[in-house]
């Protein structure tokens, strides 16, 4: 009997024990989690002055910056490990739009419609955006604070040298493959072109590498009508081919060096400013990097790169395509301070604010006053040419399922682009995986 | 209880009391056990067999034996019990145990400065962190490497070793970073074989090969299979070290076990899948210390 209580007493001790050094228990202390990519530190930079603004108005409140500093395909994870507990839950999350239904799913968020209901400033958000953080049932889950477009970057030294034109505009896929082959064989010392794919890269080599290519052709990913996943597309095949070209021609890296994780960094932070790259198939932020305040400060930037719109296949459609994400700030659903968290949503949200992240992180504006904003339109030389593209852009399918579809399309570039399997073999595994994870969720290509 | 006591009486009642009392200093050492440990073997048994998912999903439902059944069913698992028994077997059975083994005899008859050094330089290996000595690899090994800049300078061509051979690759390091452990052991052990027992056979004739195998490896045999457990045990779950050298790739050619588990469980968000993974590979794992148990018990039944 005494060694019974002695043993339940110790349970307590131990259970206590493990239970204490909870931070975010205190409604004095707004966590905010939000991610550090490598050594750049200009949203670190951006929310340090917020925090200081929003305490001077907020007295004996604490803002806590908590980055996660992660990679690409580690940060959800590790956000998503935190707000499974109240203990560790943050009270404001910068969530991106590719994961956010998947978390809307799993009830990690709050709806935030009740807040949105009584604030004025949701109008000015353009409508295109606004998806980005509603759920499929229409309820609003996250307050989107950037969204990006994707291109071609082109180096018009290298292109000289080649006999290529500065005022290059590539009409269809065949265009960019001829160009790149000028540069193999008048430049053989650089990489003429860059296509992401491959798992080490992770969702770079879905949205930035393939889905560049599939979204210009016929086919997409996921029927929106019938809400079921695209398999056996002719479009997949094409786009697959295109990578098998120029990975086989060597007009790209070795597929040793796209596997490496690091690749997307290398890339902008070390072959473009270095000279050794002629094409890049990458996103509006890569010139994040080459600003003052970015990872490889270039100011010659602007007179060696030049932005130009990625091709449809075979100039269908509106001849040009484009990819949007975008990040937005969401409430956790164990959040212990939603209320400061909300008000803190809406300072961040303001037009001066907006303004602000927008030039400093080089990003496209979601709402419509920024983005006719003439301090933003000069800020940067290409500001203008990628907020043009998001009149053609598409958004990915980023329901719960896509996650692990997109990964499913990165092993299919990796075999192909590592000759592990055809073309055909590794579209047919691709198939057969989207099947097993959508539980039979698909549709046959029409034609196919 | 109370019927038991009754029946044994005084006598037996306070041998039962003091027993209680002497085991009362370890209550805290088994609560930490019970919670710490034996809890999430608990959660994770209980994990495995549900659709526990870290995203897309809020409900945890029962789906028996199903995350069991997609494991034995998916071509990846199969790849991935494949890579980790050539992974065990080549770095620990074969690597790590041999050279543990020839490195310790080999030092027997060392001089002093000689086996100060070398012991020294295996250990130094074994003190580092997994993935310092995954990184270590990693720069010997990668494009750029070390390895590279030796084979180019004597003009053999080069490659990169971690995309070529990488299941071999991570098996190697493993080798280096691992063999100090045996190498340990079996030092201890070989110090315990009698000197006039060894003398003995030399003078009835045996070689240096034949007191190896018919004197000095049979009466350390229990040493060698106690070695053998516990390093397959240790090398059945490495994960840092392979992580940090090639992540499982490149097209999952180094995934073994612990690392397709980590995958389906927190890049592709399926916990309970993941869990499962984990739990056939603590089967594996029993498996295998069955096996080397059983060696031990009949030899000492032969003996």
């Amino acid at each position: 009997m005494l060694a019974a209580a002695a043993v339940a007493g110790l349970a307590a001790v131990a259970v206590t024990a493990c239970g204490g050094g909870s931070s975010s228990g205190d409604t004095n202390t707004l966590t905010v989690t939000y991610r550090q990519f490598g050594k750049s530190e200009v949203q670190k930079n951006y929310l340090t002055g917020v925090k200081a603004e929003f305490e001077a108005a907020n007295p004996g409140l604490t803002v806590d910056l908590q980055p996660i500093v992660a990679g690409e395909a580690e940060y959800p994870t590790k956000l998503q490990l935190q707000m499974r507990s109240p203990r560790t839950a943050p009270d404001l999350i910068y969530e991106d739009t590719f994961q956010i239904n998947s978390d809307i799913d799993a009830g990690y968020l709050r709806p935030l419609d009740d807040k949105i209901a009584g604030w004025a400033d949701w109008q000015n958000f353009n409508a295109t955006a606004k998806k980005g953080g509603t759920s499929l049932e229409g309820k609003v889950y996250g307050i989107p604070d950037g969204t990006d477009t994707r291109g071609i970057w082109f180096n018009k030294q290298i292109f000289a040298k080649a006999g290529l034109p500065a005022d290059w505009a590539p009409k269809n896929w065949d265009d960019i493959l001829t160009a790149a082959r000028a540069v193999k064989a008048a430049v053989p010392d650089v990489q003429p072109l860059n296509v992401y794919a491959g798992k080490g890269v992770g969702e770079a080599a879905s949205m930035q590498g393939f889905e560049m290519l599939l979204y210009g052709t016929n086919d997409t990913l996921y029927d929106e009508s019938t809400r079921k996943w695209i398999i056996g597309s002719k479009g997949f095949k094409d786009a697959l081919t295109f990578l098998d070209t120029i990975y086989k021609e060597g007009l790209a890296a070795s597929p040793q060096q796209v596997l490496d994780p690091t690749w997307t960094s290398k890339v902008g932070q070390q072959l473009i400013p270095e000279g050794k790259l002629a094409i890049a198939v990458d996103g509006s932020f890569t010139a994040l990097n080459w600003q003052p305040t970015g990872a490889v400060p270039w100011p010659e930037w602007s007179t060696v790169m030049s932005p130009t719109a990625m091709p449809t296949q075979t100039g269908q459609g509106a001849g040009r395509i484009s990819l949007s994400g975008g990040w937005t700030w969401a409430i956790p659903q164990n959040s212990d301070n939603q209320d400061k968290a909300w008000e803190l949503i809406t300072m961040l949200s303001d037009k001066q604010h907006q303004l602000k992240w927008a030039i400093e992180n080089v990003q496209i504006p979601v709402r419509n006053d920024v983005a006719a904003d003439p301090t933003y339109l000069e800020a940067n030389p290409t500001n203008a040419f990628f907020a043009g593209l998001v009149k053609d852009t598409k958004y990915r399918p980023a329901y719960s399922k896509y996650p692990r579809v997109s990964s499913e399309i990165q092993v299919a570039t990796e075999k192909v682009i590592t000759g592990a399997a055809s073309v055909d073999q590794a579209a047919a595994e691709y198939d057969e995986a989207v099947r097993s994870i959508t539980d039979g969720e698909v549709a046959e290509a029409p034609g196919s | 209880m109370t019927s038991m006591t009754l029946e044994a009486g005084t006598p037996r009642r306070s041998s039962g009391r003091r027993a209680l009392l002497r085991g009362l200093p370890l209550g805290p050492a088994v609560i930490l056990l019970a919670v710490f440990l034996g809890g999430p073997i608990l959660y994770c048994i209980y994990a495995a067999f549900t659709d526990m998912a870290l995203t897309g999903s809020s409900g945890i439902d029962f789906v028996g034996v199903e995350n069991f059944a997609k494991a034995f069913t998916s071509p990846e698992f199969g790849r991935a019990v494949l890579y980790t028994l050539f992974f065990t077997v080549v770095s620990a059975i074969i690597g790590q145990n041999v050279l543990g083994m020839i490195l310790a005899l080999l030092m027997r008859s060392g001089s002093a400065p000689v086996r100060a050094t070398v012991s020294a330089i295996v250990v130094g290996a074994w003190v580092l962190p997994e993935v310092v000595a995954g990184y270590l690899w990693l720069t010997f090994l990668g494009p750029d490497g070390s390895l590279n800049a030796i084979l180019a300078s004597i003009g053999v061509p080069t490659q990169n070793w971690l995309y070529t051979t990488p299941i071999l690759a991570v098996a190697i390091a493993n080798i280096w970073r691992g063999t100090a452990f045996s190498m340990l052991v079996y030092s201890a052990a070989l110090s315990d074989v009698p000197t006039e027992i060894v003398e003995a056979a030399k003078v009835d004739g045996a070689g240096t090969w034949r007191t190896l195998f018919s004197i000095t490896l049979p009466m350390i045999r229990r040493s060698i299979a106690t070695n053998l457990m516990l390093i397959t045990l240790q090398t059945l779950s490495v994960f840092g070290l392979i992580w940090a050298m090639t992540k499982g790739g490149p097209s999952s050619k180094s995934t073994t076990l612990p690392i397709f588990a980590y995958e389906q469980a927190f890049s592709f968000s399926q916990l309970g899948y993941g869990t499962a993974i984990a739990l056939i590979l603590l089967l594996i794992g029993g498996i295998f210390s069955l096996f080397y148990l059983r060696i031990l018990r009949l030899e000492e039944n032969t003996s």
